[in-house]
């Protein structure tokens, strides 16, 4: 086991390096002279060799991409080029609260996505099975911030349920509060979370329950089902203590990618629940033509997206050995 | 159960065909069948219901949503097929390279996938856009920068396989090039997986171009492509419902036209899934 987490680690380090380069060459995408661009046609032309000074623009590629990277690896993502911050505090601020969207997400997806697998698999070929499976596939083919538009009309506008935009307490200090003997703090946290995490959701859900169905049928036809049926199991007990534990497998394996698309899809989540994180602050870097702060930005995505799949995959192993051994 | 998994194949790849060959006939055969002009408005029938008049009824500026509809179709269609087919063909090449030699050369190029598989699809295309600007080119450069490692890796894993095939084995015994086993021999039986990839691609890209217009960094208007036109219609939602609803399903509608075709081609084609592997990246769906 030892030696496959070593492998693992090892084999991040090409691939983070070879993300910084893509992140870093961002800058060389930009048409003309960046610092001309970034700073818009009203700028000085003090103002534009002073930025040319601060991005180190004169400088040859290679030594830029030098000092990139030796900044990186002292923990300097650079400062932004119109809040007078560094970078790195600007995401510290906000990443917590893209990180709590995407797991509540991930977690909405998983709950519903496996229960209606399951149930699809145990009703395969009949009318509920074929139901739930076009249900899956309008979930997948359906654009995440028209269902969260829709979701905000009929809860938040029409029915008044649950509030449109915003987030509530962090969900850790809610919960500490609810503990503590403040139960609303941690309600309105939760109502404020429920609709942008379950549209976040739904398109993962969608996949998930495609491959639950798939995995578990395949695994109620296999020997040991049949054997727990014929010992007189219950079918209840066979289905979850049996089938599911072994089809939920691929269904681990999947998490980390969809974790990928809901840290991008959260920036449209985001952007209509007007939930502060960093999807929303994306959109803001990108708007301003921000470069270092969109830099980091899709740096501590893929930082974030890498680190999941490592977890992920080590999480594997440690479930199904025959990963190791491949 | 046989006969009725064999029925649902075919209602998938029938129902997808139909969907998707009908918005494709609606798009190329759109000055035929519009019914007003794209840009023609009418003031005092700004956000009108569906009548004998607008069938699908009309914008915030009275413009027809029928023909902005499938005058849009041309474009989307055009940034879904073009990239997905630059970024097929850019794939299967570097995944038959990767696959066939092996070596370091696969490792280079895998690491290469590997790293553009790193980034959340989304968020490198939103940062690709947003520094050349938006714009059909760039948008569509972007998107194919984040598909083509979803056809490298496939190929290759084809590649792997086949080229231990025993036909393969023969042409190289009788002294046939590399560029002959690649394309003679290796590809022909490679492209099932492409397809059915590819397919599903055109809604994947639908969905992010509509997601990229919806941010403010797609294709800029005027085109009335079906990602502005639904983020016109979001803006008005809540008073005017209508023709966000109807946008939204027209995109989804297309995108489940693909996306069924897809999948009933799947299991005509590549009954074994390799096209759905688990290194297969999720969509930047939106």
């Amino acid at each position: 086991m030892l030696a496959y987490v070593i492998r693992r680690l090892l084999l991040l380090i090409p691939t983070a390096a070879g993300m910084v380069v893509i992140t870093f060459s961002l800058l060389l995408l930009i048409p003309g002279d960046p610092a001309a661009v970034l700073l818009g046609q009203e700028a000085s032309q003090a103002d534009i060799a002073n930025l040319r000074a601060t991005l180190g623009l004169d400088l040859p590629w290679g030594t830029q991409l030098a000092r990139y990277v030796g900044a990186l690896l002292q923990g300097d993502m650079g400062r932004s080029l119109f809040q007078n911050e560094s970078v790195s505090s600007i995401i510290g601020a906000r990443i917590g609260a893209t990180a709590e969207l995407a797991v509540a997400a991930l977690v909405i997806a998983i709950v519903i996505g496996v229960s209606l697998g399951v149930l699809a698999a145990m009703r395969q070929g009949t009318k509920v099975d074929t139901a739930l499976m076009l249900l899956a596939q309008l979930g997948v083919s359906m654009p995440v911030y028209w269902l969260g538009i829709l979701l905000m009309l009929a809860f938040s506008v029409k029915l008044g349920w649950l509030p449109a935009i915003g987030r509530g307490e962090p969900l850790g200090s809610a919960v500490w509060a609810a503990l503590s003997g403040q139960p609303a703090v941690l309600a309105d946290s939760i109502a404020h979370l429920l609709l942008p995490a379950f549209a976040l959701g739904v398109n993962s859900a969608a996949i998930i329950s495609r491959l639950v169905r798939t995995s578990m049928i395949e695994v109620l036809q296999e020997d040991f089902v049949r054997t727990a049926y014929a010992k007189g199991l219950r079918r209840t007990r066979v289905m979850v203590r049996h089938a599911l534990r072994n089809a939920l497998l691929p269904v681990i394996s999947i998490i980390g990618l969809r974790f990928g698309l809901l840290l991008g899809g959260g920036v449209l989540t985001e952007t209509i629940f007007g939930w502060p994180g960093l999807g929303q602050l994306t959109i803001a870097a990108i708007s301003q033509r921000d470069l270092p702060l969109v830099q980091g930005i899709v740096l501590c995505f893929a930082m974030m997206f890498a680190l999941v799949n490592l977890l992920v995959d080590l999480s594997y192993s440690l479930v199904d050995p025959r990963v190791r051994m491949a | 159960m046989k006969k009725l998994g064999t029925l649902r194949i075919n209602v998938s790849l029938v129902t997808g065909l139909v969907i998707s060959l009908s918005i494709l006939f609606a798009a190329l055969a759109a000055p035929l069948i519009a019914t007003h002009g794209v840009e023609q408005m009418d003031m005092r029938n700004r956000f009108a219901g569906p009548s004998m008049e607008h069938w699908l009824g009309t914008d915030n500026f009275g413009r027809d949503l029928w023909t902005r509809l499938i005058y849009g179709a041309r474009i989307s269609l055009s940034i879904a097929l073009i990239p997905v087919f630059v970024a097929a063909v850019l794939g299967t090449l570097v995944g038959l390279v990767a696959g066939y030699f092996g070596g370091w050369v696969d490792l280079l190029l895998m690491r290469v996938a590997d790293v553009f598989l790193g980034f959340p699809a989304l968020i490198l295309v939103l940062a690709i856009v947003a520094v050349m600007g938006p714009g059909i080119l760039n948008v569509s450069l972007a998107l194919v920068v984040i598909f083509w490692t979803d056809y490298a890796r496939v190929v290759r894993s084809s590649t792997l396989v086949l080229r231990e095939q025993a036909y393969v084995l023969a042409a190289r015994a009788v002294g046939a090039s590399h560029m002959r086993i690649l394309f003679r021999e290796i590809l022909p039986n490679a492209w099932g997986p492409v397809l059915v990839l590819a397919t599903l691609g055109i809604g994947n890209a639908i969905l992010t171009e509509s997601a990229l217009s919806f941010l403010g960094f797609g294709v800029p208007p005027p085109q009335p492509t079906w990602g502005w036109t639904l983020a016109y219609g979001t803006r008005f939602m809540r008073s005017e419902p209508w023709l966000a609803i109807i946008s939204g399903l027209a995109i989804m509608v297309t995108v489940l036209g693909f996306n069924l075709l897809g999948d009933g081609l799947r299991d005509l084609l590549d009954p074994k899934g390799l096209s759905r592997g688990p290194h297969t990246r999720p969509s930047a769906k939106s």
